[in-house]
């Protein structure tokens, strides 16, 4: 599997390390509830789904990478600073 | 036997070899199984269930019959294929699955009792009782069955493996292959062209025919040369592509070092992971036999494979050759045979409308139905219209028509479709991204039309990869039709076989499906067909027509079981070379390494770290002796330990402050300059991640440490937060682990040994507890930081690495002068749980800051990764276990890490569990076992006595719940 | 008591030579790393050409100027090889001293590439990877600066304190290239 790095360019998938599902933190003062759906509640779709990976053996980047479960296909791949993953505060 | 003139080995230098001990001659080239056909030996092994003598089937790979065993000793390579093993000087090969020997095999008794032992026998049989399974049975069976034996010995010859980049990867060299290698390397395409066989030209090796007016042979030398004189163009010999993999990468394993006598450094195989955007499988097909009764004998061989021999090799397997087949190009090999002198006493095909030659007898519409002999064929029995009649032969070359190798097209869930012209499966396009296919694997069975599916698979290739491509001329060549009917089994009694390797018979398939194990996946898990090394290439097609037949189904209907990686068997030791011993993971050592195993150090391994356990001195026999002393040198003199393993972590800009509060749970930009102050990290979900000293060594500039086990797991964490949730922030952080060596300097003379060695002296009101900033030792610039690990006055020196070895040589010589000296691993972690200090024993995951008694430290003013989730019901619960200290009570008692907690009244069961120990250790301070312990309402139960239980160990044992702070609890000592 | 004596990291390892291929240590005088503040690209830019000569490097590349040399590091970061860093960088850039946090290896020779392709899983050829190119990556399981900086020599880097694994698979794949002769 190889995945494109924003910096890097096209990279073997030992160079990374993935975390999961790609998704914003809960905004402050959000309810336990929408924290326990943020950490523990995934929809595991059989299509495209968005993950986040590290470049940890490359330039250090976080990812967010845009992936198809069925085919594998790596269709789009941005840094996860443009990702607006910090919610709101 | 050779026959002179015959082949494409004329002047080859003869090679002596040894197989079953016998010495033999062949030439350079010779496969094992071309030496072994020229020396006339046709049997070579024998078969896996019954032990049925067996000879060589087939010419390549994909051989089920003739595994045979390379080398002996440690060097012993088992499963070896007779007719890819090249040979050489010295070469020696066994027989296996035999004894005492293949010509007289006692277990070949299995064969008579052989309608025994039909399909599912052993599922059936082996039962009841249940415990006779491990005991009786599988010894028994494992015995008996199996092919070769590892040598159970270390391996000593090394495997490697490496990367390759390509435009284009071409996967086979036969016409196709080369065609496509040879355009795309005009264009200036980066090529790689991967061929399985020790020679390219593929099929064009083992036919007489002619390419672009000249004998094919001229031609592919003609390619070679050229190719081999591109720069772009990377030729790959004795490379078997085994699988395609996602984004273009495929796995390959090159043999190395399999075809010559051992040389030093030289790896026996290396496993390639090739990446590249565009493929061509150009991968040809593969002869099916046909089942009929008693078919597996040695001398009955596909067609094709005669063909390889005769005009390869200039071997001729018989002298008296009959063929059998279904198709037209079968009677190449008749013909062949008849023009290098050999007898063919007759062509038999199944098809009424079979071609007539003048040059062999061909009896049309008729069929194999059984064989005679014993260890080699001598007869076989033909039936047609006219009824039943022998024929004497030494050699069947029988051909059932070809499968297309379209392996690699199903390793990403592609299936294939069946083609009724060709009677068999060929490749769906586009079932692997980037990958074309082309000539015989593509069902094209023609040299033309094999050179024109090459051209355009490269042409495509270019026109993706956006390369202008030259002129392609097209050779002349081969263009005949393939006719074939299929032909899948013989009727009649007896058994036929269907998979040689695994003795699966047309008998086993049709009551696999009897007893209604009619998908194909199941039949062949229910009768073994398929499996093992040869993955079913030659007898999978005709297993499924046969079960097809069995169950009133198509083909298509019935499907193919699913190809996998790999496409040929690859040894675990190639894929995990660069992993025996220590490869599997780097070692990190210390500055201090050198020194400290002068001092006899025993090293303890920390992650990838290596550190100093214990600093054993002259009359210390046991751990614990050199333990309790060096604990006693922290606690009453001095001790020097190498704390370098813990995280590091630079941080840096306006926003760093904001960074660290938002990480720890306590507030880091209050933290005057200069100063140094404990944090806790939590997840996002709530529980502690880790723990550490941060020192502020400027306005805008933090020097983060982490626990030694959670280094990389705490960068990571902090890129993310800085990357990912807080992108907008001004902040730089940076590894600084491997800068710095750090030593800590603890006991109560510990500022006595700094002074002797820092420029500027230090004191209570200039170095207070928690301070930090820079020093000059020795010279040289260094940090240093108040702080205490052990609870007693001590200090962390930190220096650039380069001067580690030294500045620790200093101390140890420093610290001995005050009557201290080195300490290890094992007397940091007695004298840290003395004082209740956490380690990852301690934060193990599925702690909280409350099961800490840490809940102060979760600021209320401002948000924090985990904050939210920290909050939840049940992560400040009573109930929950919470971190003591135990205590032994009565005469001294072992207490273990690992061991459970129990009320003394309560039975040692699960449901009465009352927590466990993290951390233990006997500690000569207090002059008895101390440990620490996650307890249900702990804090609560100072006092009481809990039962202490680690079945592992054997200890049970009773102990008094204390405060996990045993010694020193207000902290003077530290604070000086 | 006497000055500290420094060690290098790869002391007692090295050099070593196998067929054509010879591997030694560099010894930069100085290694800084440098990580420019939001907006300060420019303005650290021009700082670095003021006081080293050298362009910040762009992603996969790597500057030089005389004895210094600027590799791109990782994101937004730039390593300086041998003079210490200017002190007026520090305005627009976060400075962190490496100059004792990494085993700086040459490995240099016809079949350097050919070496690192057994450890490494990028495309290092010279025609893809020319001199002056540099990446960030794994190299058997260690993070790895790989930067060329001749026809036929790699600098690679790793750290310190796994210099020995360095030294040992770089020798296992030299051994290897040789013997196939």
């Amino acid at each position: 599997m190889r995945i494109t790095c924003p910096n890097c360019g096209e990279r073997d998938r030992r160079e990374f390390y993935v975390k999961g599902a790609a998704l914003a933190r809960p905004d402050v003062g959000a309810g336990l509830d929408e924290w326990h759906d943020h950490l523990h509640l995934r929809d595991n779709p059989a299509s495209e789904t968005k993950e986040l990976w590290y470049h940890e053996m490359g330039c250090g980047a976080w990812i967010e990478v845009c992936r198809n479960t069925v085919s594998h296909e790596v269709v789009s791949t941005r840094l996860a600073s443009g990702a607006e993953l910090g919610g709101k505060r | 036997m050779r026959i002179a003139g015959k082949g494409l080995m004329q002047g080859a230098k003869p090679v002596t070899f040894s197989f079953n001990g016998r010495h033999m001659m062949g030439l350079e080239g010779d496969t094992l199984a071309s030496a072994l056909l020229a020396n006339g030996v046709h049997l070579v092994g024998r078969s896996f269930k019954y032990h049925r003598p067996r000879g060589i089937l087939t010419a390549g790979s994909e051989e089920p019959n003739a595994l045979v065993t390379i080398g002996s000793g440690a060097q012993q390579d088992p499963n070896i294929r007779a007719t890819q093993q090249e040979i050489f000087e010295g070469l020696e090969a066994r027989s296996q699955n035999c004894w005492p020997s293949v010509d007289y095999d006692v277990q070949a008794v299995n064969d008579l009792a052989a309608p025994f032992f039909g399909a599912g026998f052993y599922y059936k049989t082996f039962m009841w009782p249940s415990a006779f399974w491990e005991k009786l049975y599988e010894p028994i069976i494992r015995k008996a069955a199996g092919l070769g034996a590892l040598s159970r010995q270390a391996d000593p010859d090394a495997c490697e493996k490496a990367y390759a980049f390509c435009d284009l990867l071409v996967i086979g060299a036969g016409p196709a292959g080369l065609m496509a290698a040879l355009v795309a390397g005009r264009a200036g395409a980066d090529v790689i062209l991967a061929e399985e066989d020790a020679h390219m030209g593929g099929r064009l090796l083992s036919e007489v025919e002619e390419v672009d007016g000249k004998p094919a042979a001229d031609w592919i030398a003609q390619m070679l040369e050229e190719l081999d004189n591109m720069d772009n163009v990377r030729l790959m010999t004795r490379t078997a592509v085994t699988g395609a993999y996602d984004q273009g990468t495929y796995g390959a394993l090159e043999r190395v070092g399999h075809h010559h006598s051992r040389r030093a450094g030289l790896p026996r195989e290396c496993f390639w992971r090739i990446v590249a955007k565009r493929a061509v499988l150009a991968a040809g097909a593969i002869e099916r036999p046909v089942a009929f009764a008693n078919n597996d004998r040695p001398g009955i061989m596909t067609a094709g494979a005669v063909r390889s021999y005769l005009n390869r090799w200039g071997v001729a397997p018989g002298q008296n050759v009959t063929v059998f087949a279904n198709n037209d190009q079968a009677h190449r090999t008749a013909r062949d045979l008849v023009d290098a002198g050999v007898h063919v006493a007759m062509v038999i095909d199944s098809r009424h409308d079979a071609p007539d030659s003048n040059l062999y007898p061909v009896m049309k519409g008729a069929q194999v139905c059984s064989s005679s002999g014993r260890k080699r064929v001598e007869s076989i029995t033909v039936r047609s219209v006219a009824g039943e009649e022998k024929i004497q032969t030494d050699c069947l070359a029988m051909s059932g028509g070809w499968n297309p190798s379209l392996h690699l097209t199903c390793h990403l869930n592609g299936r294939p479709q069946w083609n009724r012209d060709i009677a068999g499966f060929v490749p769906a396009p586009g079932t692997v991204p980037g990958l074309t296919c082309a000539g015989a694997c593509n069902g094209e069975f023609s040299t033309a039309g094999a050179l024109r599916e090459g051209a355009a698979a490269a042409v495509e290739a270019l026109v993706e990869l956006e390369i202008k491509q030259s002129e392609v001329t097209l050779p002349q060549a081969e263009n005949d039709l393939y006719r074939v009917t299929a032909l899948w089994a013989v009727p009649g009694k007896g058994r036929a076989w269907l998979d040689f390797q695994n003795d699966v018979t047309v008998k086993d398939v049709k009551q696999a499906a009897t007893e209604n194990f009619r998908s194909v996946e199941h039949m062949k898990r229910y009768t073994t067909q398929g499996m093992a090394t040869d993955q079913g290439k030659n007898s999978n097609v005709a297993a499924l027509a046969v079960l097809a037949d069995a169950t009133g189904r198509g083909i298509p209907e019935t499907g193919t079981t699913t190809f996998r990686p790999p496409f040929a068997p690859v040894s675990i030791a190639a894929m995990g070379a660069g992993a025996a011993g220590q490869g599997c993971k780097p070692q990190r050592f210390l500055t201090s390494h050198r020194a400290s195993r002068e001092m006899r150090a025993e090293q303890i391994e920390v992650g990838l770290w290596y550190r100093a356990s214990y600093f054993p001195k002259t009359g210390e026999n046991t751990w614990r002796q050199s333990c309790d002393r060096e604990i006693g040198l922290v606690r009453n003199h001095v001790g020097v330990c190498d704390v370098s393993t813990l995280g590091k972590i630079d941080i840096q800009g306006p926003d760093a402050a904001k960074l660290l509060d938002f990480v720890y749970t306590n507030t880091f930009s209050t933290l005057k300059q200069g100063k140094v102050c404990y944090g806790l990290m939590l997840r996002e979900d709530g529980f502690v991640m880790d723990d550490g000293t941060t020192a502020r060594l400027g306005e805008n500039h933090y020097v983060m440490t982490t626990t030694t086990a959670a280094a990389g797991q705490v960068m990571a964490h902090l890129e993310f937060v800085r990357q990912a949730l807080r992108p907008e922030w001004d902040v730089q952080i940076t590894s600084v682990t491997e800068q710095w060596a750090q030593f800590a300097v603890a006991g109560p003379n510990s500022r006595d040994l700094l002074n002797g060695l820092l420029k500027e002296q230090i004191d209570d009101t200039s170095w207070p507890f928690m301070a930090c900033g820079e020093v000059e030792v020795l010279g040289v610039q260094g940090r240093l930081f108040r702080i205490s690990f052990s609870g007693e006055l001590a200090y962390e020196i930190a220096i650039p690495a380069r001067y580690g070895d030294a500045l620790f040589r200093a101390l140890i010589e420093q610290a001995k002068a005050l009557g201290g000296g080195a300490y290890g691993m094992e007397a940091l972690n007695v004298l840290r749980i003395e004082k209740g200090f956490l380690t990852h024993a301690e934060l193990n995951g599925t702690v909280t800051a409350f099961d800490l008694g840490m809940q102060g430290m979760m600021s209320k003013k401002k948000d924090f990764i985990g904050k939210a989730m920290s909050t939840r019901p049940g992560l400040m619960d009573d109930g929950r276990e919470q971190l003591v200290g135990l205590k032994p009570v009565g005469p001294v008692k072992q207490m273990t890490a690992g061991a459970h907690l129990f009320n003394p009244d309560d039975p040692v069961e699960r449901i009465y569990d009352q927590g466990y120990v993290t951390s233990a250790g006997f500690s000569p301070t207090l002059g008895h076992s101390v440990a620490l312990a996650f307890l249900k309402n702990g804090p609560d139960r100072i006092g009481d006595e809990v039962r202490l239980v680690d079945h592992m160990r054997g200890i049970d044992a009773l102990c008094e719940v204390v405060d996990p702070v045993f010694f020193d609890p207000d902290g003077g000592r530290s604070r000086g | 008591m006497d000055d500290l004596i420094a060690m290098t990291p790869c002391d007692g390892l090295l050099p070593v030579t196998i067929g054509d291929v010879t591997l030694t240590e560099d010894l930069p005088v100085a290694m800084t790393s440098i990580a420019p503040y939001a907006g300060q690209d420019e303005a650290l830019n021009a700082a670095l050409k003021d006081a080293h000569g050298l362009d910040f490097p762009a992603i996969n590349r790597s500057t030089v100027k005389a004895d210094a040399r600027a590799i791109w590091f990782g994101q937004g970061i730039a390593l300086l090889q041998g003079p210490a860093a200017a002190i007026e960088l520090a305005k627009f850039a976060a400075l962190t001293d490496q100059s004792d946090g990494w085993a700086v290896v040459r490995l240099e020779g016809k079949g350097a590439a050919d070496v690192l392709a057994r450890l490494a899983p990028v495309d290092l050829r010279r025609q893809n990877f020319k001199q002056g190119h540099t990446v960030r990556t794994e190299l058997a399981h260690m993070m790895a600066s790989i930067t060329r900086i001749g026809p036929d020599a790699l600098q690679i880097m790793v750290f310190r304190s796994m210099a020995r694994t360095l030294v040992h698979d770089l020798k296992t794949a030299m051994a290897g290239v040789a013997a196939r002769g």
